[in-house]
C-alpha cells in the first residue's frame, strides 16, 4: 500500500507540474467514448466467496489454479492480477466491528478498471492496447511487440506479462468480457455475483445509481466513488465503507495519465513543424559556413 | 594533429581485446538462454518492474552517451569549425557502433523480438515509444550513411556497389548531417518523455514535465565530455598523440553545456520543489551523486582553466560528465519507478549484467578494429611516433 503522505505530495506535484506544461496542454482532447459499458463494485455487499474469479477463469480458459477457489487460506496474502488470474479478491481488516464484535472483512475485487483515457492504450507504440467504443480497453497479440511499456504505464499496475515464454509471451489482463458484451452477454464475474456486488450498466446511469446508494445509506458508504473522477473516470467505479487508500486503492489525481505525454508530443511534433523547422535553421546555418569558407581559400577541409 | 585519418597499425590481439572477446563470449551464452527460454529465464524482470538495466544502461545511457556524434557533428560541420574535425570521426564511429549497440538492446529486451517490425506497420503516433523508435532507426541509418565515406575508403574499389552508392551519398552528405542532428534532438528528448506517461510511478524527485528538456540540454552536455573521454581513451591505448589541442578549447564549450543544463535542471527541481523528497533513502544519495558528482563538480573542475589544461583533470572531469549522465538515466528508468504494488526491489539478474558488460565489450572491441581497418583516427604510423 502506498504510504498516504508521500502519494498525496506525488500527485500534487504531478498536477502541479502538469499545470506549467507549455502552450499546447489545452488542446489535447479525451478520447472517451460518451457513456460506455460499465461496472459498479459494492465493497459493502461483497462477501468474498470468489466466484467472480472462478468464473473469469472459465471463461478465459485460464489454467486451474493452485489452490481451489474455495479454499479460503488463498485470501490469506495480498494477490495482484497474474496471468492466469485476471481478477483477485482481496481481504482486508479495517477495525470495523461487525455482529458479534469481530472484525469485520472487507473483500475488494481487483482487475484492469477500464480506464476512459488508458495510459496503457496511449504507451502502446502499436496499438495492441485500444479502448473499445463499448468502453473495454482489449489487447491484441498479434499487434504486440513485447515493450512492456503498457506495464510502466499503468496507474493501477494491472497488465501482467508472460516472461516465461520464449517466442510468443502475451500481456495479459482483465478483457471486460469484450466478447460476451459484443454479443450482449454481462461479464461473466457480474452474471455470477450471488450478492449483486458487481452491478453492469451504462457508466452515466451506474453514477447515477452510486449517488442513490450514498444518498440514501450515508451511514454505509463513505461519500467517494472511486473511478468517477480518478485518471479522468474509469469504467470500472466502486463504491467502499471505509476510505479507499485503506484498502489499497492507489490515491490518483483526476487528470487523464495520458495528457502531459500527449501533449507533449502534440506540441512537438505536430505535422512534424519542429523537426522541419530545425532542419530548416541548420541549413541556412550550414549555407552560411560553407559560404564564408569558399570565398576564404584553403580554409576549406572535410568530406562534406 | 594535421595529419590525415588512416587506419592505425598497433597489434589488434592485446590482452584487452581479449578479455573483451571473453565478455562477449560469456554475453552470447545467456542470449541463447534468453531466447529459448524467454525473458524470465535470464532476468529479475516482473509485473511491478517490467523495465530494467537493459533499458536504463544499454538503451537510454547508451543513447545520451552516443551524442558526442550529433555535438561534434554540429560543430565540425554546421557551424563550419574544421579545426575539431580530428575528433568528428572518431566520434561519428562512437556513435554508429552505440546505437547499433542501443538497437541491439531493443531487440534482446522486447519479448517478441521478431515482431520487432510490427511498429511500423501498426503506428499508433500517439505513443512516445513509436516516436523514440522511428527516430532512432533513422538515425541508425544516417549515421552508417555518414560513415559510409570512411568504410568506402578502403572498401570502395573492392566492393564496386560500395564506392558507387559512395559517390551518390557524398553529393547530400550535407542534407544527411543536418538530418542526424534533428534526429537526435528529437529522439533525446523524448527518450525523457517516455517517463512522463507514469507520473504516478516515478519518484518525485525525479518526475517532471520536463523531462524530454532535461534529456535533450544534459544529451548535448554529455557530447563533448564523451569525446574527451573516448579520445583519451584510445590515445592511451592506441599510443597516439595527444589531442589536448582539440579537446582544450572543446571542453569549455562543455562547460557552458554544462551549466546550461544544471541551471535548468536544479531551477525545475527547486521550483517544483522535489528537494523536500531528499532524505536518508537510496533514491535519494542516487540523485545526489548524479547531481553533485556527476554535476556540479565537474563543472567547478571544468571552469578552472589550469584543469582544462591539464591531460589528467580534464580526463577526470570528462568523466564525471559521462558517469553523471549514466547515473542520471540510471535513475529516471530504474531507480525512480515506483510501483505501488511491488512485492520486492528489483535487483539486475546475473544474466542481465553479463548481456549489458558483453555489449559494452561488443562495443570497444568493434571500435578497436574499425580503427585498426578503418580511416578513423588521425594517427601516425607506428614508426613516425618512435
Ligand atoms: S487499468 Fe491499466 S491496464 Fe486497465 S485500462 Fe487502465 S491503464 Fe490500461
Ligand atoms: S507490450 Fe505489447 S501491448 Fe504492451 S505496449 Fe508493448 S506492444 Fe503494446
Ligand atoms: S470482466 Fe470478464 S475478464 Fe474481466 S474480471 Fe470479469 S470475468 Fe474476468
Amino acid at each position: 500500500m502506498i504510504t498516504s503522505r508521500r502519494s498525496f505530495l506525488q500527485v500534487a506535484t504531478t498536477v502541479a507540474g502538469a499545470s506549467t506544461l507549455p502552450v499546447a496542454a489545452r488542446a489535447w482532447e479525451s478520447r472517451a467514448p460518451d457513456n460506455p459499458f460499465a461496472c459498479l463494485v459494492d465493497l459493502t455487499r461483497c462477501i468474498g466467496c470468489r466466484k467472480c474469479e472462478e468464473a473469469c477463469n472459465r471463461v478465459n480458459d485460464l489454467p486451474a489454479p493452485a489452490q481451489s477457489f474455495e479454499d479460503l487460506r488463498t485470501l490469506k496474502s495480498e494477490r495482484r492480477p497474474t496471468t492466469t488470474a485476471y481478477t483477485v479478491i482481496n481481504r482486508y481488516t479495517t477495525g470495523v466491528l461487525g455482529s458479534g464484535h469481530r472484525q469485520q472483512p472487507i473483500y475488494v475485487k481487483v482487475q484492469c478498471m477500464h480506464c476512459q483515457d488508458p495510459a496503457c492504450a496511449s504507451a502502446c507504440p502499436t496499438g495492441a492496447m485500444a479502448k473499445q467504443a463499448n468502453g473495454a480497453v482489449t489487447y491484441d497479440p498479434s499487434q504486440c511487440i513485447g515493450c512492456r511499456y503498457c506495464l510502466i504505464a499503468c496507474p493501477f499496475q494491472i497488465p501482467a506479462y508472460e516472461y516465461e515464454r520464449a517466442l510468443t509471451p502475451r500481456v495479459r489482463k482483465c478483457t471486460f468480457c469484450f466478447e460476451r458484451l459484443e454479443v450482449g452477454k454481462l461479464p461473466a464475474c457480474a452474471a455470477i455475483c450471488p450478492a449483486d456486488a458487481i452491478v453492469f450498466g451504462r457508466r452515466r446511469q451506474l453514477l447515477v445509481e452510486a449517488k442513490r446508494r450514498i444518498r440514501e445509506r450515508p451511514a454505509r458508504y463513505v461519500s467517494h466513488i472511486y473511478g468517477e473522477h480518478e485518471v479522468g473516470g474509469t469504467s470500472w467505479l466502486y463504491l467502499s465503507g471505509v476510505p479507499f487508500p485503506h484498502l489499497a486503492f492507489p490515491n490518483l489525481p483526476s487528470q487523464a495519465i495520458p495528457r502531459p505525454t500527449e501533449s507533449i508530443q502534440h506540441a512537438l511534433f505536430h505535422n512534424l513543424w519542429s523537426p522541419a523547422a530545425l532542419f530548416a535553421l541548420l541549413a541556412a546555418v550550414m549555407a552560411v559556413t560553407r559560404r564564408n569558407d569558399d570565398e576564404r581559400p584553403g580554409t576549406k577541409g572535410g568530406e562534406s | 594533429m594535421t595529419a590525415e585519418p588512416r587506419p592505425v597499425d598497433r597489434c589488434f590481439w592485446t590482452p584487452g581485446v581479449w578479455m573483451l572477446t571473453a565478455l562477449m563470449a560469456a554475453a552470447a551464452l545467456t542470449l541463447i538462454l534468453r531466447f529459448a527460454f524467454g525473458l524470465g529465464m535470464v532476468t529479475n524482470l516482473d509485473n511491478a518492474h517490467p523495465w530494467g538495466i537493459w533499458i536504463g544502461i544499454d538503451v537510454a545511457a547508451g543513447v545520451a552517451l552516443a551524442a558526442g556524434g550529433f555535438t561534434t557533428a554540429f560543430l565540425g560541420h554546421i557551424l563550419g569549425r574544421h579545426y575539431y574535425e580530428p575528433v568528428t570521426r572518431p566520434a561519428l564511429l562512437t556513435a554508429a557502433l552505440g546505437y547499433t549497440m542501443v538497437a541491439f538492446a531493443v531487440f534482446v529486451d522486447l519479448g517478441r523480438s521478431w515482431a520487432i517490425w510490427k511498429f511500423l506497420v501498426f503506428q499508433n503516433h500517439r505513443s512516445v515509444l513509436f516516436e523514440v523508435g522511428i527516430c532512432v532507426m533513422t538515425y541508425l541509418l544516417v549515421l552508417w550513411i555518414e560513415l559510409l565515406p570512411a568504410v568506402a575508403a578502403r572498401l570502395g574499389r573492392r566492393v564496386r556497389l560500395l564506392g558507387w552508392i559512395d559517390r551518390g551519398v557524398r553529393k547530400t552528405m550535407g542534407a544527411f548531417i543536418i538530418l542526424g542532428v534533428v534526429l537526435s534532438c528529437c529522439h533525446q528528448s523524448s527518450l525523457g518523455s517516455l517517463m512522463v506517461i507514469a507520473p504516478t510511478k516515478l519518484h518525485p524527485l525525479w518526475y517532471t514535465p520536463w523531462l524530454p528538456l532535461h534529456f535533450l540540454l544534459s544529451a548535448i552536455a554529455v557530447g563533448f565530455p564523451m569525446v574527451v573521454v573516448e579520445t583519451g581513451l584510445a590515445t592511451r591505448s592506441l599510443h597516439l598523440d595527444s589531442e589536448m589541442p582539440v579537446l582544450v578549447p572543446l571542453s569549455r564549450l562543455a562547460a557552458a553545456a554544462l551549466g546550461v543544463a544544471l541551471v535548468v535542471r536544479l531551477g525545475d527541481f527547486v521550483a517544483r520543489e522535489s528537494h523536500l523528497f531528499i532524505d536518508g533513502s537510496g533514491a535519494s544519495i542516487s540523485l545526489l551523486v548524479e547531481l553533485v558528482l556527476g554535476g556540479v563538480l565537474p563543472l567547478i573542475m571544468l571552469l578552472i582553466p589550469a584543469v582544462r589544461r591539464s591531460r589528467g583533470g580534464l580526463f577526470v572531469a570528462a568523466a564525471l560528465v559521462v558517469l553523471g549522465v549514466l547515473i542520471n538515466r540510471i535513475n529516471v528508468f530504474v531507480v525512480a519507478l515506483s510501483p505501488p504494488f511491488a512485492e520486492h526491489a528489483y535487483v539486475p539478474a546475473a544474466g542481465e549484467l553479463i548481456i549489458t558488460a558483453g555489449s559494452v565489450a561488443a562495443l570497444m572491441f568493434l571500435y578497436r578494429a574499425a580503427v585498426t581497418y578503418l580511416p578513423i583516427l588521425s594517427a601516425r604510423k607506428l614508426e613516425e611516433v618512435h
